[in-house]
């Protein structure tokens, strides 16, 4: 008969005491590679995207009709598009103009987004109120959507999609500076500048813009990615950069016809396109550990 | 919660004023529809007698008087490509665009959500790693990304489903998976980050303390309270879908909203742009006004606040 031994605490073994890793530590190892790994790859991808001449083995708009179709070879890295014309150096000058958008948009995005916000939060009373109001007409509508209408509006040109992602995108960065501004209002060390007599733009500049600079990084850097969807989402509708001047987007509607033969044309350009998001997703996310633990969200 | 409810509803009856002012001034930049309209022989003054009928020729406050006057009666203009009231156009397309972003979100709740919490509960472990894997992978890709490879692999070299149009379930499922893939990344962050503030709580240590089982904890107690913040972001997943729809619906020459904006504006079909956008506000903001006022009913703490 079988008889159920109860676990005996004497006969322990030594080994169940071992030391616990300290996960702690392994995982601030972890956060701080991948904040590092992504900041190098990232500023690897500017350099890319400053200076695409030193990169890119051919010349963007060069079409070859003898080259025609090409898949991945030596000759050409990531094969050539329906006219012959070489994808690795059309990819290297789409980060261009791709990565100049984008950084000129959440730039004035950001900056003007979270002057509103610091003014919203820290005035109050009708600033307030107005801003929001005006915050709440972009949160009505989809980024793309709304997006697409200011551009049919509007026209294209690079000047022109930088204003509209700009406009499509400001209010979170209002949203989430006024909050910040509005609890910095009543630190003490607020109140003890207006004490001092400081002015309001003083006080503004002075001791609360300081203090939302790290959240304004942790958005802007989060919101390259957004950006860089948002940009290829347009010029792949034909709505954004116009042909012939190499995006990611517009590459990538190009090879739509092209699936079944050539499926490089659509793919190449779609994984730059996702690894250049990811890298700006990955680096914010490091960010926001290292500079804004509050808005930390796990992973 | 009276007083939270009039607030509410104040601001969104303003915000979709405002809304309707916006996309009315957007919309008369777009260019003059009398030059699609006419033929292209018909003379300088054909053109202003038509913009008279239209009332283009009047000041811009005076036509969105009587744009808003009319949008009350819901009436928003004739499309000129339809030649039918562009509600009609706009609402035709709505069903097709409803049951995409529906069955995109749907899908987003039902893998992002289990995932998420078999996540937070494991942190660390194998599930979710994978869930991480997927999550950062499903953010960094736009939906007419994966549209493309789903057509490509499935429709092209599989031949499982087919590469557009609309109809049938197999017509569906291409278009809401490459939509619904980004709202279960998202999703999926949500939940594992809600859930896992909520396992770290004093009540839920003082249930383990008192011996309450484990599924309990994690169903009853911790998943529970988790998913109060869900509530307010699928809304605005919502709206992140529609944005979404408008390229996967172009892939998938599927008849919603999206593409119905799109070809509008190729067309300087303007009113159609205009009751397409209106509408579309009006329904996101209404949805938000909705999960608002449920949220504060479900959680006490915001309507006192």
């Amino acid at each position: 008969m079988h008889e159920a031994t109860p676990l005996d605490l004497r006969q322990r073994p030594a080994e169940a005491s071992v030391p616990v890793p300290d996960l702690r530590a392994r995982r601030q190892f972890f956060r701080d590679a991948q904040l590092w790994v992504s900041l190098a790859l990232a500023i690897a991808l500017v350099v890319v995207a400053l200076a695409p001449q030193w990169f890119s083995p051919y010349d963007p708009n060069a079409i070859s009709l003898s080259d025609i179709l090409k898949p991945p070879s030596s000759a050409h890295w990531f094969g050539t598009d329906q006219l012959g014309r070489d994808l690795l150096s059309r990819v290297i000058w789409g980060s261009q103009i791709s990565l100049y958008v984008a950084f000129c948009a959440v730039l004035l995005a950001g900056v003007f987004g979270s002057l509103f916000g610091i003014a919203a939060g820290y005035l109050g009373g009708w600033v307030d109120a107005v801003a929001m109001r005006l915050a709440d007409i972009q949160l009505a509508l989809p980024a793309v959507i709304l997006a697409l209408v200011l551009v049919g509006a509007i026209g294209f040109s690079v000047f022109n999609l930088v204003i509209v992602l700009s406009l499509a995108n400001w209010a979170r960065f209002a949203r989430v500076t006024r909050s910040e501004a509005l609890s910095l209002r009543s630190r003490d060390f607020v109140l003890l500048a207006k004490l001092a007599g400081a002015s309001r733009i003083r006080v503004i500049f002075a001791h609360i813009v300081p203090n939302v600079v790290n959240t304004f990084i942790v958005l802007a850097t989060l919101d390259i990615g957004t950006i860089i969807i948002l940009e290829a989402t347009l010029s792949f509708l034909g709505l954004g950069v116009q042909p012939p001047t190499p995006s990611w987007g517009a590459m990538i509607a190009d090879g739509r016809g092209y699936l079944e033969t050539a499926w490089w044309i659509c793919g190449i350009p779609g994984m730059v396109l996702m690894v250049a998001v990811l890298l700006a997703n990955q680096l914010g996310d490091a960010l926001r550990d290292r500079l804004s633990p509050t808005m930390s969200r796990g992973w | 919660m009276i007083r939270y409810l009039t607030r509410r509803v104040a601001q969104s009856l303003i915000t979709v004023l405002l809304v309707t002012l916006v996309i009315f001034l957007i919309v008369r930049l777009i260019g003059d529809p009398t030059h699609l309209m006419l033929p292209p022989e018909a003379t300088e003054a054909d053109r202003e007698l038509l913009r008279h009928q239209m009332g283009l020729d009047r000041p811009v406050a005076v036509q969105y008087g009587t744009y808003l006057w009319h949008l009350l009666q819901g009436q928003l203009g004739m499309s000129y490509r339809f030649s039918r009231p562009a509600l009609d156009v706009v609402l035709g397309a709505l069903g097709p665009t409803l049951l995409l972003t529906t069955s995109a979100l749907g899908l987003g709740i039902l893998v992002g959500v289990p995932l998420g919490a078999i996540a937070a509960v494991r942190r660390g472990g194998a599930v979710d790693q994978c869930a991480k894997f997927f999550a950062v992978l499903g953010q960094a890709a736009p939906p007419f990304l994966f549209s493309l490879l789903f057509i490509r692999l499935f429709s092209i070299q599989l031949s499982w489903f087919p590469t557009n149009g609309y109809g049938t379930f197999s017509h569906l499922v291409l278009p809401a998976v490459a939509l619904g893939w980004y709202s279960a990344a998202g999703i999926m962050r949500l939940t594992r980050s809600s859930m896992s503030e909520v396992l770290d709580t004093e009540y839920i240590k003082f249930a383990r303390i008192k011996g309450v089982p484990e599924h309990t904890i994690i169903f009853r107690h911790a998943l529970r309270n988790a998913l109060l913040p869900m509530i307010t972001f699928t809304a605005l997943q919502f709206g992140i879908l529609m944005g979404g729809a408008v390229s996967v619906e172009f892939i998938f020459s599927w008849p919603g909203i999206g593409r119905l904006i799109l070809d509008s504006i190729s067309n300087l079909d303007y009113t159609v742009v205009q009751a397409a956008v209106t509408v579309g506000a009006l329904i996101f903001t209404l949805l938000n006004l909705a999960v608002d006022v449920l949220y504060a009913y479900v959680d006490p703490r915001i309507r006192y606040a």
